[in-house]
């Protein structure tokens, strides 16, 4: 039965009509416009619908719409709004990413870890975005960037 | 790929009401909590329900409490929240060792243990540890409350005793005392993958051991022959022999894309070794720490 949700993402409410059925990557991308979750695996394997839930990383390919009402949404558009991210500006001078299909996900997941771990060790690093697969890097320019922007100050 | 058939969703906020919105859905009306599962599942086709209740909503749900000794861990509480519990690392500190080894961050963040225990699947990495810590789930029906031993709850891949109309409240860990834990996962690759095989050891004062394994077997069990075999005996190379040769017996691994039923069989061997090793060593204080890499 259609059912009229609210969601809040990065700070803004959208009223939405969606099915029971539909998955809030879909709704993400398709009804409300932000395109930085990624359609990937579609299975919670590969991490590029990340998105933050009440400031934690979800996989909003596992997540139906209507489970989102009453929760604030952050999808990457929310985090650099005013521009890059000290992180992001980072990973862009040390090319940490070639295609950048899995560049959304990872930056939610490493902005994630930073928020609690702000020197995080490569440890720390490698664990926090382990779920996000990345087919074109090898994944060392990406740990080398988050370290690098973490202990240089002002990553976030 | 979308989800291919339609049901109804209803977002309770108290207990009776989901158990309302349960009974009157019928066997069609299924249980929503992390959904990670559940999502992946609709996705493929692989379940067909009617109406999904969820109940992130309904109160007391996500409390991690010690009542009386025992460890509770409600519906709700993710393995997220496992991993950062200090009531959980000091009561049973090998639930938090398999917490870490459950996918990713981002699905721990929303998957819960007792989701875990629901959704059943033979590698399910809080089965194991729960087994040897002889844990109990709580369940709430129409007529009150049961108890359910965690030996008793699995009755096939993906099958539980959890009876049409009733929810999983929570689990209870009865106090192990001074003991000495391990779990140890066989998987391809961090990050996502599910186990290949899994081993999950205690040890007691008194040279007293519990195993159990997941993902050799259509359910995740206890192995009360090893168990036997040990209790009582030094971990000297003729003990952990015996239990070693005892592995075949009690197991029934498989062959499919993740691995063939030899390798499991072989690993499993290996694999109790190093878990009642590491778990007599954390018992004794000289073991290597929760949570190191083993394999």
């Amino acid at each position: 039965m259609r059912q009229s949700v609210t969601i809040t993402v990065n700070g803004s409410r959208f009223d939405v009509e969606v099915e029971p059925a539909e998955v809030l990557l879909d709704v993400l991308r398709e009804k409300i416009g932000l395109k930085s979750p990624k359609i990937g695996c579609e299975r919670g394997d590969c991490g590029s619908c990340t998105i933050l839930i009440d400031g934690r990383t979800v996989r909003s390919c596992l997540v139906l719409a209507v489970e989102a009402e009453g929760h604030e949404l952050t999808t990457l558009e929310g985090i650099n709004h005013e521009g890059l991210t000290g992180l992001q500006r980072t990973m862009v001078e040390m090319s940490s990413f070639q295609c950048g299909f899995c560049a959304p996900g990872i930056v939610l997941s490493a902005y994630e870890l930073i928020q609690e771990h702000p020197a995080p060790s490569r440890e720390q690093v490698q664990e926090a975005i382990a779920g996000n697969l990345c087919r074109c890097t090898g994944y060392d320019p990406i740990v080398d960037a988050v370290l690098a922007a973490t202990h240089e100050g002002g990553a976030v | 790929m979308s989800i291919a058939h339609d049901f109804d969703y209803v977002r309770a906020s108290t207990l009776a009401e989901a158990l309302e919105a349960l009974g009157e859905g019928g066997p069609g009306a299924r249980v929503l909590a992390g959904g990670t599962d559940m999502v992946a599942w609709l996705r493929d086709d692989a379940v067909h329900p009617d109406l999904l209740v969820d109940i992130k909503d309904v109160p007391g749900l996500d409390e991690i409490t010690v009542r009386d000794g025992t460890l509770e861990i409600g519906a709700l509480v993710t393995f997220s929240r496992i991993i950062d519990s200090p009531l959980v690392a000091e009561h049973a500190p090998t639930l938090v060792e398999a917490s870490h080894t459950v996918a990713s961050v981002g699905i721990r963040n929303r998957a819960t243990l007792v989701g875990n225990l629901c959704s059943a699947v033979p590698s399910l990495d809080g089965g194991p540890p729960l087994l040897v810590h002889e844990a109990a789930l709580r369940v709430a029906g129409k007529d009150g409350e049961r108890s359910v031993p965690i030996g008793e709850w699995f009755s096939g891949p993906r099958r539980t005793v959890l009876a049409d109309g009733e929810i999983a409240l929570g689990v209870s860990i009865p106090a192990a005392g001074e003991h000495g834990g391990c779990y140890l996962k066989l998987s391809r690759y961090r990050g996502e993958d599910l186990a290949q095989a899994s081993v999950a050891a205690l040890v007691l004062p008194g040279n007293r051991y519990r195993v159990a394994f997941g993902a050799v077997g259509p359910v995740a069990f206890r192995a009360p022959g090893i168990e036997d075999h040990l209790a009582g005996r030094v971990l000297d190379d003729e003990a952990m022999d015996g239990a070693k040769a005892l592995v075949d017996e009690v197991i029934s691994p498989i062959t499919d894309v993740r691995a063939s039923s030899e390798y499991r069989a072989h690993m499993c061997r290996v694999m109790l070794g190093r878990a009642l090793r590491a778990a007599a060593g954390r018992l004794a204080g000289d073991g290597p720490a929760y949570g190191e890499e083993l394999l």
